[in-house]
């Protein structure tokens, strides 16, 4: 991967295959739109999920900590936003305002809760994280009384969409003799979004710190050894996820209109990280490999499994939702047990998970 | 003082219950150093293979509690077969792998328990059938006084009994003194003669036997079997588990009624503690609260030994 992209080593092939990529991803949407503008919907989701992904993949991939309430982060993104830019409280503030904001709040939950927990062994971290997902989620159920503030398990609804001046990012337009609809505009935004992302996760991971991270999930009592913090550089790793979390939780709101406590339970937080194991856990692009299977996959099979299993037997016996959670449960396992270090794995992680015993 | 004496009787209930299935949790983490994840899981298991089981025998002749044993006898072996696949497929192949891929398969194996018991129960709450009558006595003289139930005696004292049994294995027998060799130095004690992977699969099948116990218990107080029920009943048990000190038996169980009478103390008066903004609704945060309050102030728990901080 990296002989690929590395532009002095091979710099014809590797201009000619990014403006490929380029072409394909800037045409897509007009040719998914074809097929049905759900699917450029589903695209926008898979975006996001790549988006998760990565911010999982700082905390997870590159520190080595395990955070099984990731999706907490991004809840508390998407209520901030919602909170901020709907009829709920007559709010309605622009969005460049919100997104650092809630990235912001997310930032301190993710702070408050690794404090305490990262002076400690991984496990607790992991265990502390999972209840806080749940925490949070019967915080949004049940915050509507006295004073209302959550909207309890209706959510929130008409919430605002991304405007900048008078460009409405959710409306239909005609422009260049092309029909530009909203999730065609959203998808757009998201790219150049995950492109910044993408951009950042590359440097942080080549920097001191990121270096520094590596240094602490190899050995954490050498990297303190040879002068590293250890504790802030974890709490630092766990405040950057949770930040990245809280501004993909943002642009869902804005995306969806609509955001409800169901939309961050377990279960997500579970696919967010399939899919960073998948691809390869501290692999930046194994990680996107990752996020855009898992976030596909279980639309092909909605709607490929119905059908079939409707042929079949003549009836829906296992749902499509149930196969796909089988399916992530299954690459979890499977994964940890015949390649532990992903689909695309980083080179590091490689060496450091195909060793046999570390003496711990 | 009525309302204190009763919330004292449902927390203990249900923190025996929370006690048993923190043994699991401690036992497994005592021996190797691993927090099983997919225990929570086992407990559901056992719920639902019971409540098969009592469903289909209620309609019967047969005497109530007969009814129970038997759902108890079937789930005890399905759930120890659980344990015992669960610990070869995806423990054992990782037991020298760096500390995240052991927790990542346990993740995985608790979503692959829930979604096939979903497929096998379907997703709805199962309701037991009430075959038992309830009895309530009163343990005051007011008529409307504080009262114990039939079920809550018999939960406390089966609980009580499978404690004493645990202790009693681990402590007095040739098993026990196995698994505590096991658990100080697996390399040592393998040289001493011991079957380390017969010991550590014992391990787990004696707590996937509790934990089906426990299932029971739960399914049979509440009334009602889901398929995730595994997850935050697992979460509770946890913390009671680190509550008492991780690793340290006694400690599970101190840490299991602790745990139990926190929440339904909390639970019955933080509407009026708070004036009415929270309600008893917050129930579950309780255990995640004392979570936390441990993980800060006591990270070891409260009999448990020090907690080594390798990553």
């Amino acid at each position: 991967m990296r002989q690929l992209i590395d532009p002095q080593r091979n710099p014809a092939r590797v201009w000619g295959a990014i403006a490929v990529i380029a072409v394909a991803l800037l045409v897509l949407p007009f040719a998914l739109s074809m097929i049905g503008t759900a699917w450029v919907r589903i695209t926008n989701l898979a975006i996001l999920f790549v988006f998760l992904s990565l911010g999982l993949n700082i905390v997870v991939g590159f520190a080595g900590l395990l955070d099984l309430g990731y999706i907490a982060f991004y809840a508390v993104g998407a209520y901030v936003y919602a909170l901020l830019a709907s009829p709920h409280f007559g709010l309605h503030l622009p969005f460049w305002a919100i997104l650092p904001i809630g990235a912001a709040v997310a930032c301190l939950f993710g702070v408050l809760l690794g404090a305490p927990t990262l002076k400690l062994r991984g496990d607790y971290l992991a265990i502390v994280t999972l209840g806080f997902g749940e925490i949070i989620r019967i915080f949004l159920n049940n915050l509507y009384q006295p004073i209302n503030i959550t909207n309890g398990p209706q959510g929130i609804a008409t919430i605002d969409p991304f405007r900048i001046g008078s460009l409405d990012l959710s409306r239909n337009e005609t422009f260049l003799g092309l029909n530009w609809t909203g999730p065609i505009k959203y998808y757009y935004l998201l790219l150049l979004v995950l492109l910044l992302v993408i951009v950042i996760n590359i440097r942080l991971q080549n920097s001191r710190i990121g270096r520094a991270w590596e240094a602490i999930r190899e050995d954490e009592i050498a990297a303190r050894a040879m002068g590293i913090n250890t504790r802030n550089l974890k709490l630092l790793a766990f405040a950057m996820g949770a930040s990245f979390g809280g501004i993909a939780g943002g642009m869902f709101s804005a995306m969806q209109g609509f955001i409800s406590p169901e939309s961050f339970v377990l279960v997500e937080s579970v696919m967010v990280l399939s899919m960073v194991v998948l691809g390869g856990m501290g692999n930046i692009f194994g990680v996107i490999l990752g996020a855009v299977l898992l976030s596909f996959v279980p639309e092909i099979l909605r709607y490929t499994v119905q059908p079939a299993q409707e042929a079949l037997f003549g009836r829906m016996i296992i749902e499509p939702e149930v196969i796909r959670m089988l399916l992530f449960g299954l690459a979890l396992v499977l994964m940890m047990l015949y390649r532990p270090a992903g689909i695309l794995p980083s080179a590091v992680r490689k060496r450091e998970l195909a060793k046999p015993d570390n003496g711990n | 003082m009525d309302i204190f004496l009763q919330q004292i009787i449902n927390g203990l209930t249900l923190g025996s219950v929370y006690a048993v299935v923190a043994l699991g949790y401690t036992m497994v983490y005592g021996i190797i150093q691993l927090i099983n994840f997919a225990h929570g899981e086992v407990v559901m298991i056992g719920a639902m293979v019971s409540f098969s089981v009592i469903s289909a025998l209620a309609g019967t002749a047969m005497p109530p509690l007969l009814i129970l044993v038997a759902g108890v006898l079937a789930a005890i072996p399905i759930c120890m077969a659980v344990g015992y696949t669960m610990e070869r497929v995806a423990y054992r192949p990782l037991r020298r792998a760096p500390r995240l891929a052991p927790l990542i398969t346990a993740i995985g194996i608790s979503i692959i328990l829930q979604h096939v018991a979903m497929i096998i129960w379907s997703r709805n709450n199962l309701p037991f059938p009430q075959i038992i009558q309830v009895v309530p006595y009163h343990l005051t003289t007011s008529e409307d006084g504080a009262t114990i139930t039939n079920v809550q005696i018999a939960i406390i004292s089966i609980s009580v009994l499978m404690m004493a049994g645990l202790l009693f294995l681990v402590h007095k027998t040739k098993l026990g003194v196995a698994m505590r060799a096991t658990s100080q130095n697996q390399l040592v004690a393998g040289l001493m003669g011991i079957d380390i992977n017969k010991i550590i699969a014992l391990t787990f099948v004696i707590g996937a036997a509790l934990g089906a116990v426990a299932g029971v218990m739960n399914g049979t107080y509440y009334g009602i079997a889901h398929y995730q029920m595994g997850f935050v009943l697992g979460l509770k048990a946890f913390s009671a588990a680190v509550l008492g000190g991780i690793g340290n038996l006694g400690g599970a169980m101190l840490g299991g009624v602790l745990l139990g009478l926190i929440e339904a103390l909390g639970a019955g008066y933080v509407g009026d503690l708070t004036g009415g903004v929270f309600g008893s609704n917050y129930q579950d945060v309780f255990a995640f609260l004392v979570l936390i309050a441990v993980l800060v102030f006591r990270p070891s728990g409260l009999l448990g030994e020090r907690v080594g901080d390798r990553a």
